[in-house]
């Protein structure tokens, strides 16, 4: 297991929050997790639960009217470059300083979920990705484009040479992602955060995409975070995973432990209401009553608590339960299991 | 116009057809220049047959650009096909062939036909009140008095889960599963017989996704609804229907009964997206095999067999001739030169 080595990434009781005219939207509302080095970290959701603020925020470009109002972004730095592998705070960088700037897109990379925003559509992707290497490593031009048109190859994309020539908009979705990614990693960052990489294309896109993301962990030791609400896909890339629902984690914890032993009601309902290809045809689905509520008007309590079939009243309507350890790995915010709140 | 013969399709004494599609073509033309010159054509729809039988749901699946959404709208005749043959049996009287049939023509049995769309925010008219919503198929097929309307609109709201309560208020008062409820009891107030639903569960959350799915299967069997379901999802696409069939560029390379397609595909290109699914069980692997390459354009398809260029079985036949579209076991129809011979690996 991971948890035997430091954390690369840890975030402690993360809240963004979002200041609008009609009120606040609480997107990020006390998140807390650890990403180790070499691990694809799940993390799953449904819409509007806060997967990506969680991650703009890591990488400090969560827009206005949003901002970072609570919590810890810890980045144990590489070796080298003039440091030893001291820990810093992001959360306490200025978003646009030289540092953050540094980190972002060097050390920590991204593949944003809206695969269009990834490009400018007035420069080819080549000339993108050489500025951005050119940007983190001391470089000439010349060595820049080879390590481009290396990274194209190593994404397995077809005449690298001709394509890094062309615009994102003249690419097919496959290729569109395919270069996203040799972007994201032409810095080498030590963790690449995926948002969504794969909603954009089709099946058979999406397990190349996925086996292409799967064999650079590989090959490289980097850690993933891998953010989706396909159940199907976190099963067979994560290592690890945390489930969340409107902006707070419900629970985390190996993906075997998740899937075959989900402790929290939303976990377990969430894994029942899902169509297989394994499962037995045109026999209902046990559903979840009820929908996500709107953002301003989160529930009192557990978040979960209108929809939950096992909900304690008095108590879960009441109170918010806190992210506590109950089996041996896995960590569970419900009062099914224990009796700590979260102190407001 | 091709050199694919014409699939001889089995007769079923105890079954109804309530739709047959032949040998369906749908054609866009690509024009340049200032003449508006045609210099080609995209293939959206290239030489399409199958069936759809009373009270099931035949499924729909492939990838993105394969010509579903072409198909479905052919059938409703929100677009006029090239060339082919639809063939409706109408609650009362002949067999028609939708194809051919005038607006006029159409008219009286545009009801007994209807559309659920994927999109429940566009799909439906913001100004327009719950009770304008479903209630305006009831009126413009002439049921004048409001009193009865609301009746009856109160009738199908409750059917679909939907609280009579709110009918006087707007769509943005609903969440995407509530919109897709709506969506689905416009379509039902006329008690039409066909239901063509394009992707009606993608936009919506895994936790409404099942709720939607459902309600479908409870309609169906409460009124005896034929589904035509269009998916890209394989997943959803098993759970709802009866039979299935598989779409590859334009046309549809394989069709059976679900479980004989999902268990045993006989097409390499359905046991490829089989194996392209992501299974939801960490100890189950899926995702091995590769498909290589990229669908190719209907407007420029490859010669042959158009799955030949990423097809892992491809022989020199495969690169020359178009395979026959055939019914290789009683009910499983497959257009692959080696059918006959491949195992192929489907889902236990
Ligand atoms: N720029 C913004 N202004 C206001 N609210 C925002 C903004 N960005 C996000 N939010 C809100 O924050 C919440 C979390 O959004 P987020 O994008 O993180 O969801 P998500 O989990 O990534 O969902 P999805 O699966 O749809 O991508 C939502 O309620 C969203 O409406
Ligand atoms: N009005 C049109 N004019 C020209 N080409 C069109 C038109 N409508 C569709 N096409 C083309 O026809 C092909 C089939 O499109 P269609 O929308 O039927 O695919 P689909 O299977 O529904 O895809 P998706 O899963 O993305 O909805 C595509 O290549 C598309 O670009
Ligand atoms: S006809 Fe040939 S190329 Fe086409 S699917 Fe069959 S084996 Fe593959
Ligand atoms: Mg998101
Ligand atoms: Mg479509």
């Amino acid at each position: 297991m991971n948890s035997q080595t430091t954390p690369l990434l840890s975030v402690r009781n993360l809240k963004t929050h979002f200041f609008m005219d009609e009120g606040v939207v609480k997107a990020v509302d006390g998140v807390t997790f650890d990403v180790h080095p070499g691990q694809i970290f799940g993390i799953v959701g449904e819409s509007g639960c806060g997967k990506s603020v969680t991650m703009k925020a890591v990488l400090r470009i969560v827009e206005p009217p949003g901002k970072i109002v609570n919590g810890e972004i810890l980045l144990r730095r590489a070796k080298g470059n003039g440091s030893n592998g001291e820990v810093i705070d992001l959360a306490t960088l200025a978003a646009n300083g030289k540092r953050m700037r540094s980190i972002r897109g060097g050390e920590i990379a991204l593949i944003p979920q809206e695969p269009m925003a990834a490009f400018s559509p007035v420069h080819t992707v080549g000339d993108q990705i050489i500025e951005a290497i050119m940007l983190h490593q001391t470089v000439s031009q010349r060595a820049a484009r080879k390590i481009a048109l290396q990274m194209f190859k190593d994404v397995g994309i077809p005449i690298p040479d001709q394509r890094l020539d062309e615009y994102a908009w003249q690419l097919s979705g496959g290729l569109r992602q395919r270069a996203i990614i040799a972007m994201a990693l032409s810095c080498n960052p030590r963790l690449l955060i995926a948002d969504e990489p794969t909603t954009a294309v089709d099946v058979t896109t999406q397990a190349q995409v996925l086996r292409l993301l799967r064999r650079l962990q590989e090959d490289r030791n980097a850690a993933i975070i891998f953010i989706t609400h396909d159940l199907g896909v976190i099963a067979q890339m994560a290592s690890y995973v945390m489930v969340m629902y409107l902006g707070l984690v419900m629970e985390e914890g190996p993906v075997d432990e998740i899937f075959h032993a989900p402790q929290h009601p939303y976990t377990q309902a969430l894994l029942r209401s899902i169509p297989s290809v394994n499962s037995a045809p045109r026999v209902n689905l046990p559903t979840i009553s009820g929908s996500i509520p709107h953002p301003f008007n989160k529930p009192r309590g557990c978040p979960f608590h209108p929809r939950c079939e096992k909900l304690i009243a008095g108590k879960c309507d009441a109170r918010t339960p806190a992210l506590q350890t109950v089996a041996e790995k896995q960590l569970v915010s419900c009062f099914l299991y224990h009796d700590v709140e979260v102190a407001s | 116009m091709t050199n694919h013969p014409t699939i001889q399709l089995p007769n079923h004494p105890t079954t109804q057809r309530l739709l047959e599609v032949k040998n369906l073509h749908k054609y866009f033309p690509i024009r340049k220049g200032f003449f508006r010159k045609t210099i080609g054509n995209v293939r959206a729809v290239d030489d399409v047959s199958f069936f759809v039988n009373e009270g099931e749901t035949l499924g729909l699946v492939g990838e993105s650009g394969c010509g579903k959404t072409t198909t479905a709208r052919c059938i409703l005749r929100a677009l006029t096909p090239t060339s082919g043959e639809m063939l409706f049996r109408p609650k009362a009287g002949q067999t028609v062939d939708l194809a051919k049939l005038s607006r006029q023509g159409l008219r009286p049995l545009r009801p007994q036909m209807q559309m659920i769309f994927q999109d429940p925010y566009g799909s439906l008219n913001p100004r327009m009140t719950l009770f304008d919503i479903v209630g305006e198929p009831l009126l413009v097929n002439g049921m004048k008095n409001r009193k009865e309307r609301t009746e009856r609109v109160a009738e199908i709201l409750r059917l679909v889960g939907l609280r009579p309560e709110y009918m006087q208020r707007y769509p943005h008062a609903f969440s995407g599963g509530q919109r897709q409820r709506i969506g689905i009891a416009r379509a039902l107030a006329l008690h039409p017989r066909l239901v063509v639903a394009d992707e009606p569960v993608s936009a919506l959350d895994v936790s409404v996704q099942a709720q939607i799915l459902n309600l479908l299967l409870e309609l169906q069997k409460r009124l005896h609804l034929t589904y035509l379901f269009v998916a890209h999802n394989l997943s959803v696409v098993k759970h709802i229907s009866d039979r299935v069939a598989v779409m590859y560029v334009g046309k549809i390379v394989e069709t059976a009964t679900t479980q004989a397609l999902f268990n045993s595909p006989k097409h390499p290109y359905t046991a490829a997206l089989l194996a392209a699914v992501p299974v939801p069980d960490p100890r189950v692997r899926t995702g091995n095999v590769e498909l290589k390459g990229e669908v190719p354009s209907p407007a420029n398809p490859p010669s042959g067999c158009y799955f030949h260029p990423r097809c892992g079985y491809a022989v020199d036949i495969c690169r020359v001739q178009a395979p026959v579209f055939r019914e290789i076991v009683p009910s499983h129809f497959v257009s692959c030169h080696r059918a006959d011979e491949l195992k192929l690996q489907g889902i236990a």
